[in-house]
């Protein structure tokens, strides 16, 4: 279990730990495989997977590189991408936080319940009063402790005059253990700990539900902006290069892009021709070609030759730096979006409040005395405090969110389900989200042995044709054959002896308007052609969107002849040639109008209109950047789960709507006994926990809905 | 009565033995992969000595 710990207490030299994010492990086996098949690499200490969160952490010596370990993990047959440190950390925190608090009230519940039976029971006189004692005793650090997420959610709301769940909670629960001491103090009857405790414990379960969902489908998420370049090696006067880093870049400065790497900055080709793999920006996974003259841009990658380059615009004025400030701009929006649990508790808290102070005015009328009026208006706060409505949303959607997880999808939080469920309208980009997004090759015309030898040769490129020619030979579950002497020359191909011939994947001659690749073993030769083929499921799951009333259409920014083609396919309607700047006007239009448009999309230049739209969903193939601007990713091949993320997010919200509706009902029945003074802390009790168990039990049956 | 001055402190004490045990579990990183260690029964262990 603690592998970790003791080779780092070892005398091990010096060692780091790498995290790599594995969306594709499933099983045992792939734990054992990682774990296995890392441990055996020169250099690795030990690694140890998180299945939960679908990551492994690799202790190792500096030998090692994060792109050594990538490369290692897709030999097993893994796609992988580095993470920073512990991006996670701080929402952890929240989580443990709420589960420490949780924890605490859970303790001090079990045991005030323990001493409130017996009192409830009859104990009587001095037995009565010292268990009053206990309780206060248990109870004063408890609330003080658990309670705190409560009062300072509750505090920064009054603070800048709003009003939201935290209030009513807190004014309740203070209220009860005031009186309740008051009560302890004077020897009096009623004591309301257990209320209070009890209370803080179910929506302290509510909140943790909340909190653990929405790190559970974060942890799948990576960081932004992790694929531009960090820095670049720029040509000095007298001819030598110096590193410098992305920020200290300069419009004017020449810089020297060698193979493989990244762009730091945008710029113009001075000199070399080659080709660049724009899918950071654009979704197009098809290299483009460039020469002397072209402009690139920042995050690009350069996939053949060295390129010189000369600077034109920097860091904040990068065409991907303009395409984050576009994004957040148009997220504004949706932060102003009122979830449901606080749009009832504008509702709810007044009424409850001034229930309370009517309470207490009526008996003071009635003559009752100020101490017996305050018992009333305080037994009226407590009864209706929104135990179940605490409960009523998150369970519902931590539910849901589990379900959804199973078929793929990976919802970020609640606020993402509610939105979801109201949509109307679905926009979709075509590269990578209706269709696969990587050129998968045609393999049909290969024997056993030139499969092999092609996989052996593929998978030791970074060229993106390489890539999915390896993943398709992999999904035709080929083993790569024994090939030595493999290279790379950039720009031709990857060669290698094979059996005493020479093996070669290398670029067709022609070319043409296909995108193709050529493999040689000996004298023989195969042209491989690649197409973007539509996901599998795409003409279901658009019958799905259509079935539950959404009307889906393409826009992109492809050609509009190739959008049409595919919009055509599947029947929908199409808009091409559209700019980020267009997308995002098209979804402000559509709002304006007064529809609720969902955005799917994969590309840089969906950002701004995925965080513009009223909800929206990427594919875990998506860049980083889009994945951070989404509400939800859906993982895999198939695009059925975008369409039952809006099954399950109304199914969702159905429920929800019961819950609440039932904690109305609830109160409709308890305010009355709680006006009529006759709330004796063992009602508070019954009624509280019976009304939050419904609530579960009825949030339970989403478990279903993505069947 | 006198039962009850053993049998309080009893209870308490059960009490916090299990906070105590549950924020230990948590410091220690129980939580952190539930789904994982459900999975990892099902793990050989014979082949090579390299699990942890």
């Amino acid at each position: 279990m603690n592998a970790l710990a003791d080779i780092a207490s070892a005398e091990t030299g010096e060692l780091v730990d790498s995290r790599f994010t594995v969306p594709g492990m499933r099983c045992a086996g792939c734990i054992a495989k990682i774990e296995r098949g890392l441990g055996e690499l020169e250099g690795v200490e030990a690694a140890r997977v998180n299945f939960s969160a679908k990551r492994v952490a690799v202790r190792h010596t500096r030998a090692l590189d994060d792109d050594d370990l990538t490369e290692a993990l897709r030999h097993l047959g893994f796609e992988a991408q580095a993470v920073a440190a512990n991006p996670l950390a701080q929402d952890d925190k929240e989580t443990r936080g709420l589960l420490r608090a949780l924890a605490v009230a859970g303790f001090g519940m079990m045991n005030i319940m323990l001493l409130s039976v017996s009192v409830w029971s009859g104990a009587g006189g001095v037995t009565r009063e010292m268990f009053h004692w206990l309780s206060a005793m248990i109870a004063l650090p408890v609330v003080i402790y658990s309670g705190r997420p409560f009062f300072s959610s509750a505090a920064m709301a009054l603070r800048y005059r709003r009003t939201n769940m935290d209030v009513p909670i807190s004014i309740g629960v203070l209220l009860a253990t005031g009186l309740s001491l008051y009560e302890t103090l004077t020897g009096g009857e009623h004591a309301y700990f257990d209320g209070a405790v009890m209370l803080l414990f179910f929506l302290l379960a509510g909140r943790a539900l909340d909190s653990t969902m929405r790190n559970r489908t974060r942890a799948g998420i990576g960081a932004l902006l992790s694929k531009m370049g960090r820095n670049a090696s720029v040509i000095q006067v007298d001819g030598s290069t110096q590193r410098f880093a992305a920020e200290d870049l300069e419009p004017g400065m020449v810089m020297l892009v060698a193979a493989g790497e990244a762009l730091a900055a945008d710029g113009v080709v001075e000199q070399g021709q080659g080709a660049i793999d724009n899918a950071m920006l654009t979704g197009e996974s098809t290299p483009e070609a460039v020469s002397i003259g072209s402009t690139v841009h920042a995050g690009a990658l350069n996939l053949t030759e060295v390129l010189q380059v000369r600077i034109t615009a920097v860091a904040g004025d990068t065409a991907i730096a303009e395409i984050a400030r576009l994004m957040d701009e148009a997220g504004q929006s949706r932060s102003k979006y009122v979830r449901i649990a606080d749009r009832a508790a504008r509702l709810y808290a007044p009424a409850v409040h001034s229930l309370a102070a009517l309470a207490f005015i009526g008996w003071m009328i009635a003559g009752a005395g100020w101490y017996q009026s305050l018992v009333i208006a305080i037994a009226v706060l407590i009864i209706t405090c929104p135990c179940a409505m605490g409960l009523a949303v998150p369970a519902a959607q931590v539910v849901a969110s589990g379900a959804l997880i199973k078929r793929g999808l990976l919802v970020k939080d609640g606020s993402a389900l509610e939105r979801l469920a109201e949509v109307d309208l679905a926009l979709f980009d075509k590269t990578g989200t209706l269709t696969l997004g990587t050129p998968r090759p045609d393999i049909s015309a290969l024997d056993g042995e030139a499969r092999s030898v092609a996989l052996a040769l593929s998978q030791n490129s970074r060229h993106p044709l390489s890539k999915g020619l390896a993943d398709g030979l992999r999904a035709a579950s080929v083993t790569p054959a024994d090939v030595s002497q493999i290279s790379e020359a950039s720009g031709h191909g990857v060669t290698g002896q094979w059996q005493g011939q020479e093996v070669a994947l290398e670029r067709p001659e022609g070319g043409g308007n296909q995108i193709a690749t050529r493999l040689r073993i000996g004298q023989q030769g195969w042209t491989l052609t690649f197409t973007d083929s539509l996901r599998p499921d795409a003409a279901e799951a658009i019958t799905l969107l259509r079935g539950l009333g959404i009307e889906p259409s393409v826009i992109s920014g492809d050609r509009e002849a190739a959008v049409a083609a595919v919009a055509g396919e599947l029947g929908i309607a199409a808009i091409g040639n559209a700019k980020p700047q267009d997308k995002l006007a098209l979804l402000e239009k559509l709002k304006v109008e007064g529809h609720k448009p969902l955005m799917v999309g994969d590309g840089l230049n969906d950002g701004p209109a995925l965080a513009a739209a009223h909800a929206s969903i990427a594919p875990g193939t998506a860049s980083d950047v889009s994945q951070q601007a989404a509400d939800a990713v859906f993982i895999g091949e198939r695009l059925m789960p975008v369409a039952l993320a809006i099954r399950v997010a109304r199914r969702t919200m159905q429920i929800v709507r019961q819950n609440i509706g039932f904690a109305v009902i609830y109160n409709v029945f308890a305010v009355p006994l709680a006006l009529a003074g006759l709330v004796t802390p063992l009602i508070a009790a019954i009624a509280m926990s019976m009304s939050s168990l419904v609530v579960v039990g009825n949030s339970l049956r989403l478990a279903r809905a993505a069947k | 009565m006198t039962q009850l001055t053993f049998l309080i402190p009893i209870a308490l004490l059960m009490g916090a033995a299990g906070l105590a045990a549950f924020f230990w579990a948590m410091r220690d990183g129980q939580f952190e992969d539930l789904d994982g260690a459900a999975n990892r029964i099902l793990i050989d262990e014979d082949d090579d000595g390299n699990m942890p």
